[in-house]
This record gives C-alpha cells, sequence and structure tokens, in this order.
C-alpha cells in the first residue's frame, strides 16, 4: 500500500513517455490526473494509519549494493516522518499536475512536462522514504536532475537554459558537501543506515577525527558538512543564488520544485539527521545564523523586487531560514510543521501567481499590473488567503507554525538566540510588508496594462482553480488540524523516535505561559508592516519617492540582491574564468596537446613520410636491398 | 683440376650479374640477361660441385635450372613485349609504377 502511493508517480512518468503522440493527449491527462490522485488518496490514508499505530518498519525491495559489511538496499522507511513527507509531497504533486494541465494548455510538449513533474515527485518520495544515505542521495541528485530539466524546459530561453545551469552547478557545491558529510558518516559509524547510526551516535560523542594535523569533533564535522548540502538544496544564504533565477521556469514548476517539495529537502534532512545535529552545539548555532541571515537576507530583497515570481521566491527562501533557525533552537517537529504549512501556502501563491502571469498574458512586473482585484475575484481571494497564511494572521497555518519557531527562540538558551530572535521579529514586519506591497500593485492602485493585455484579462479556467480551493483549504486550515501532531504531548507518540524529540512537557507550558506581549509581537509587526505598505505603496506616493532618494544606497544595496551575485562573479567567476583560460591555453593545448595527441600524431607522420621515400619504384632499388638484406644475414649466419 | 677455379669462375659471372642489375640504367632486356648470368653462375657451381664430389645429382640440376632459365626468359620476353606496347617504352629509369 505504501510502496505504491511511492511508485505511482514514476508509473505516469514511464506512461507519459511511452504514450506520448500515440493517444490523444486528454486521455493522457485523465489518466495522470486519476493516478495522482489515486497516489495522494492512498498517502493521505497510510498518514492517519501510521499516526494511530505507529509502526515503524522497513520495506525492502532488493539489494542494491553489497561489498563486504557495505550492504544498500533498496528499500522504504515505513515511520511517520517518511509518511508526513509523503503526504506532502503526493498532495501538492497532484494538485501541480492539474493545474499544469490547464496552464500549460497550448504548450506542444505539455506531455512530457507532465513526465517530468512525475519523475521528480518519484525522486523526491524516494528521498524522503529512503531508509540509509545512499538511496537518499540518488534521490537528492535525483531531483536536482529534474529541477534542471524543468527550469530550462522552455529551452528556447536563452534566460531559462542559463538558470537551470547555475541551479545545477551551486547545487553541485552543497552536494560536494553532503557527499563529504556521506563519506565522513561512513568513516565515523562504518554504515550508512539511519537506524545503526542513530544507534552508534552515543557511542561516538567524544570522536575526533584527523585530518591534515587538525582534530575535528567528528560529530560537528559531520552536521557542517551535511548543512552545507542544504544549504545548496534549500537556497540559503551564500548557496542561493540559483533560486531567483530558477523563476524562469514554468510556473507549476516553481510551485511544486522551488517552493513546496525539493527545496525543503535540506530541512527534512537535517530533521532526519537531528541525533547527530543535537551532539554539536557549534552546528547547531552555525545553522541558526546561517538561518536568520538567510531570513533576513531574503525578506528584505523581497521588499524591492518588481517580478511577482522573484518576490515569492525570495520570500520561500526567508521561509526556509525560518526553518532552519528552528532546527538551530532543537525544535525539529516545529521544523516540520512549518515544512508542512509552507508548503501548502507557498504552492498556492505561486500558482495563484501563474494565475495573474496567466490573466495578464505572461506579464511578470507588478508595477505593470494593478486594478485586478475585480477583474479576476477568484484568484484574488486565493491570492489573499495564501498572504494571510504567509504573513501568519492569526488562524492561517503559519500563524502557528511561525509565531511556535519565534516562541521557542525567545525561550531558547544559546547566547546567540536572542539577536536571531530580534530578527526573526524584523523579518515578520518585511513579510508583511513585501506581501501586502505585491498584492496592492497586483490587484488595486489603477491598473498600468497596456490596452491590448487589458482586453485580454480574464479568469483563469477551472482547471486552474479548483486545485487552488483544495490548497487555499490546507493554507486556512493545516495549521489547527497538524498542530497536535507537532508540538506538545500528542507530538511525541506520533513522532516516537523517528526525530530527536527534545521537547519535554515543560516547554510546551513554557510556550504557553509566556506574557500576552511576546505573544502578540508578531501579531503587531504583521499590522504595521500592512500600514507601512498601505501608506508607502498606495496611499503616499510622494513618500516613496521621499524614501527611495533618502535611502538610495539602501535601496539600490536591497534591489542588487546585496551584490552577492556581483560578488561571486567578481571573486568565483571572473578568478575561474580566468585561471581556466591560462590552463586552456598553456598546459592543456601548448603543452598536453602538443606532447600527446598532436606530438605522436606528427611522430608517426614524419616515420611514414620518411618510410615511404625509401619506396621509389625503381627494380633496381629493390635489387640492391634485397642484395644488401642477404649479404648482413648471411654475415650475421656465419659469424655466429 | 682444384674446385677453386670453378668457384672462382662462377664468383665473378655472379658478380657480373649482380652489376648488371645495379648499373644498368638503360632497358630491361639487360636486366633479363644478367639475371640469365646469375643463374649461369649456380650452374657452374653445380656442375663443379658434381665433379668434385662424384655425385651426378649435381649435373641434373643443372640441366633442370637451365630448363627453369628458359622458360623464365621466354616469360620475361613476353612481359617485355607487352609492356613496350603499353608505355613505348623499356628504359628502367621510366618505370617506377611499383611506387605506391
Amino acid at each position: 500500500m505504501f510502496s505504491l502511493s511511492v511508485f505511482i508517480p514514476l508509473i505516469c512518468y514511464f506512461f507519459c513517455i511511452f504514450f506520448n503522440k500515440r493517444i490523444a493527449e486528454i486521455k493522457i491527462e485523465i489518466v495522470i490526473s486519476a493516478l495522482m490522485i489515486l497516489a495522494s488518496l492512498i498517502s493521505i490514508y497510510v498518514f492517519f494509519s501510521v499516526s494511530e499505530f505507529n509502526p515503524e518498519s522497513q520495506i525492502i525491495i532488493g539489494n542494491w549494493l553489497s561489498s563486504g559489511s557495505f550492504l544498500i538496499d533498496w528499500s522504504l522507511n515505513f515511520n511517520s516522518l517518511s509518511v508526513l513527507m509523503v503526504l506532502v509531497v503526493n498532495v501538492v504533486s497532484t494538485i501541480v499536475h492539474i493545474y499544469s494541465i490547464g496552464y500549460m494548455h497550448n504548450d506542444p510538449k505539455k506531455i512530457i512536462f507532465l513526465g517530468y513533474l512525475g519523475l521528480f515527485t518519484f525522486f523526491m518520495l524516494i528521498l524522503v522514504t529512503s531508509s540509509n544515505l545512499i538511496q537518499l542521495f540518488l534521490g537528492w541528485e535525483g531531483v536536482g536532475l529534474t529541477s534542471y530539466l524543468l527550469i530550462g524546459f522552455w529551452n528556447f530561453k536563452d534566460v531559462a537554459n542559463k538558470a537551470a545551469l547555475k541551479a545545477f552547478v551551486v547545487n553541485r557545491i552543497g552536494d560536494f558537501g553532503f557527499l563529504l558529510g556521506i563519506f565522513a558518516i561512513f568513516f565515523i559509524f562504518g554504515t550508512v543506515n539511519f537506524n545503526e547510526i542513530f544507534i552508534l551516535v552515543e557511542s561516538q560523542e567524544d570522536t575526533f577525527f584527523k585530518f591534515l594535523g587538525f582534530n575535528f569533533h567528528a560529530l560537528t564535522l559531520i552536521s557542517v558538512l551535511l548543512f552545507i548540502g542544504c544549504m545548496g538544496k534549500s537556497a540559503q544564504f551564500g548557496l542561493h543564488t540559483w533560486l531567483p533565477d530558477a523563476m524562469e521556469g514554468p510556473t507549476p514548476v516553481s510551485a511544486l520544485i522551488h517552493a513546496a517539495t525539493m527545496v525543503t529537502a535540506g530541512v527534512f534532512l537535517l530533521v532526519l539527521m537531528s541525533p547527530i545535529i543535537e551532539q554539536s552545539e557549534f552546528a547547531q548555532k552555525l545553522i541558526m545564523i546561517i538561518g536568520a541571515l538567510t531570513s533576513l537576507f531574503a525578506a528584505s530583497v523581497a521588499i524591492t523586487q518588481d517580478d511577482i515570481k522573484r518576490i515569492i521566491a525570495y520570500s520561500t527562501c526567508s521561509q526556509l531560514g525560518y526553518m532552519f533557525v528552528a532546527i538551530g533552537c532543537s525544535a525539529y517537529g516545529v521544523a516540520m510543521f512549518h515544512l508542512v504549512t509552507h508548503a501548502f501556502f507557498k504552492a498556492l501563491l505561486f500558482l495563484g501567481a501563474g494565475s495573474v502571469i496567466h490573466a495578464m498574458s505572461d506579464e511578470q512586473n507588478i508595477k505593470k499590473m494593478g486594478a485586478l482585484y475585480n477583474k479576476i475575484p477568484v484568484t484574488y481571494m486565493l491570492m489573499l488567503i495564501g498572504t494571510f497564511s504567509l504573513v501568519g494572521l492569526p488562524f492561517f497555518s503559519a500563524y502557528y507554525s511561525k509565531d511556535l519557531i519565534l516562541e521557542i527562540l525567545y525561550l531558547d538558551d544559546f547566547d546567540i538566540s536572542i539577536y536571531v530572535y530580534i530578527i526573526g521579529i524584523i523579518v515578520v514586519f518585511f513579510t508583511s510588508f513585501y506581501s501586502f506591497r505585491l498584492l496592492i500593485y497586483v490587484f488595486h492602485g489603477e491598473s498600468k496594462s497596456d490596452e491590448r493585455v487589458a482586453a485580454h484579462i480574464h479568469e483563469s479556467p477551472g482547471i486552474m482553480i479548483y486545485p487552488l480551493l483544495i490548497l487555499s483549504f490546507f493554507s486556512i486550515f493545516s495549521g489547527l488540524l497538524f498542530k497536535n501532531y507537532f508540538f506538545g504531548f500528542e507530538s511525541l507518540s506520533f513522532w516516537g523516535n523517528t526525530i530527536y524529540n527534545i521537547f519535554e512537557s515543560d516547554i510546551s507550558y513554557a510556550v504557553n505561559e509566556l506574557p500576552l506581549s511576546i505573544k502578540k509581537l508578531p501579531f503587531m509587526m504583521i499590522i504595521l508592516g500592512f500600514l507601512a505598505s498601505l501608506a508607502v505603496c498606495r496611499y503616499l506616493t510622494k513618500l516613496n519617492l521621499y524614501l527611495k532618494h533618502k535611502l538610495g544606497f539602501l535601496y539600490t544595496f536591497l534591489k542588487n540582491k546585496w551584490y552577492v551575485d556581483e560578488f561571486y562573479d567578481f571573486f568565483v567567476i571572473k578568478p575561474t574564468k580566468f585561471i581556466g583560460y591560462g590552463f586552456w591555453k598553456s598546459i592543456d593545448k601548448e603543452l598536453i596537446d602538443n606532447i600527446g595527441p598532436n606530438g605522436v600524431s606528427k611522430l608517426i607522420k614524419k616515420f611514414g613520410i620518411f618510410v615511404s621515400s625509401l619506396q621509389t619504384g625503381y627494380l633496381y632499388h629493390y635489387a640492391l636491398t634485397i642484395i644488401i638484406g642477404l649479404t648482413i644475414f648471411i654475415s650475421i649466419y656465419f659469424y655466429n | 683440376m682444384n674446385i677453386l677455379f670453378y668457384l672462382i669462375l662462377s664468383s665473378i659471372i655472379f658478380s657480373i650479374g649482380l652489376l648488371g642489375i645495379f648499373i644498368n640504367r638503360k632497358n630491361i632486356i639487360t636486366i633479363l640477361m644478367s639475371i640469365e648470368l646469375m643463374l649461369l653462375a649456380v650452374n657452374i657451381n653445380f656442375i663443379g660441385f658434381s665433379n668434385h664430389l662424384n655425385d651426378l645429382s649435381g649435373q641434373i640440376f643443372a640441366l633442370f635450372i637451365l630448363v627453369v632459365a628458359a622458360a623464365e626468359a621466354a616469360v620475361g620476353l613476353a612481359i617485355l613485349t607487352i609492356f613496350f606496347k603499353r608505355s613505348g617504352s623499356i628504359s628502367v629509369d621510366e618505370i617506377n609504377k611499383m611506387r605506391g
């Protein structure tokens, strides 16, 4: 039953690839949708049955590698963490599949697109259900590959190709860290199976790893290396540059891969490896700092961007930062909670943005939109729900998950926690500001689109709207519905031993007994952000100009995304290109080519010319050669 | 009679034949004649040794060689006439068609 929900997307992929152009598109679409809905229903059923009985087991599918004591099976982990992720991935993926049928309606390669989506879903499910690091790495690379294929899906666009390549290359840096982490784990523990690693963690607390005369605390080293892998995949500050560019892909891709599922793989991995992370205070602090930095960076950049999808992409980046902060203060369950709610409301926001773009004839600049609220009212409502969930208005989903992160942060006892908490509160303000700024520019004010586009504005077809209704339901209620699974007494029985659960009951009491001012602080910031955006973007446009003028430096700094891309361009790409060019010219072409292939071929050519010059074609030359040879051989014979 | 004289004679004739092949730049008939000379030198060797060792089989070999030489001369001259018909020349210097 459980394995069925994992393998159905793979069946979808093969179905799309084999039957593309052989049978009618509509038939393929119906079959794919039905299969995906089936997979979602199965995963919902499995989730609720697991949450009641909590059986921890592995489903072994087959043997993959066996080399001495190094055994790897193809296997599915069947526990509360994996069924939760399978639920989220399958539900969001199903909705995106159905939405894509409408969104990609006029695309000639629509079926291939659906096939790639299925393949992506399969790899993601392999990633989350894996019971060892190697199979997880397969899924990890698989989602990277399908992400590459889908970002560059419109490969007639040059920017899309470049963005796809960028995503792949930047992820490679992170993957290298992850790979080193796997090596280190195998070196220290002698196994890559999660169950065995977690049993052995306690015994390796004081192990040191010697490298080049340095002594590293083994578990800290492993945690940091794994975190580098997660930084690449989850677009944390430093390796985030690929995520905004990845918005060149079709919008359903952004919703599925770059908001709901793939980018959260890093969070998932760290939650999964929580027993190791928990042993290293340094790694926890690092994760917390990077997470906070990311959320501040991305939220501040989002304020100044004009591309509707990029704003949401930076928002994703910043919310991922929150999740890492939660991991940093050991609130693994809460990190998962935010992951789940974020998956729903961010997918909703992206698909809503896709609907806006669809209505505006592929216009993505929010400065060229406006006054859409009565022209596409359903999309407006959906975007409103998504935004309310994102900023965390009371009783929407992020209200439960994000506020919980902030409160636990407030109670955390690291010395840096309080600064991270302040950053978190500021980011709430920023989040509210850029979200409402987006809404105001897109849906209110005066229409700034040209007449040709304006005449064409229309509500999206039902196939794009109905899936969003389901998502909006989850965006509103997933916080309320799932709260008990992630935090408090019931969560202990739900998670069992699958994640390291530091929460004794007193923390949840402490959270409940926080003073009202702390409880209400995020809400105040949301209101403040809303009023600020209303003032700056709607009513006091002069203030907007004044601020831009006065804070010109800050504005350009944010507008240019903290100059991170330029920094990399100057310090990494240019030198690499320079060195590469030098090596290409001097080492590769001059040295290796001249001695190696070209040298040998020249030598053979020269030898050939010499030998062929002996063949004059004159009879007497041959005769002379024969006689000389005969004389030599006979003399040799006699003198021996 | 001493075998040595026979051997000296045959060596001289053989060398003349050999040099005839190398030094000759005029025509192919000379080459054919030189080959005949070399075969003759071999015959003289055979007959000399046959007399010296009192063994008749040497002389029988000499007869065989004469026959083969006659046949070879016939074939050679036939090739020569056909070649002359085709190229209009039998000069050795101009024949280098064997060069690839």
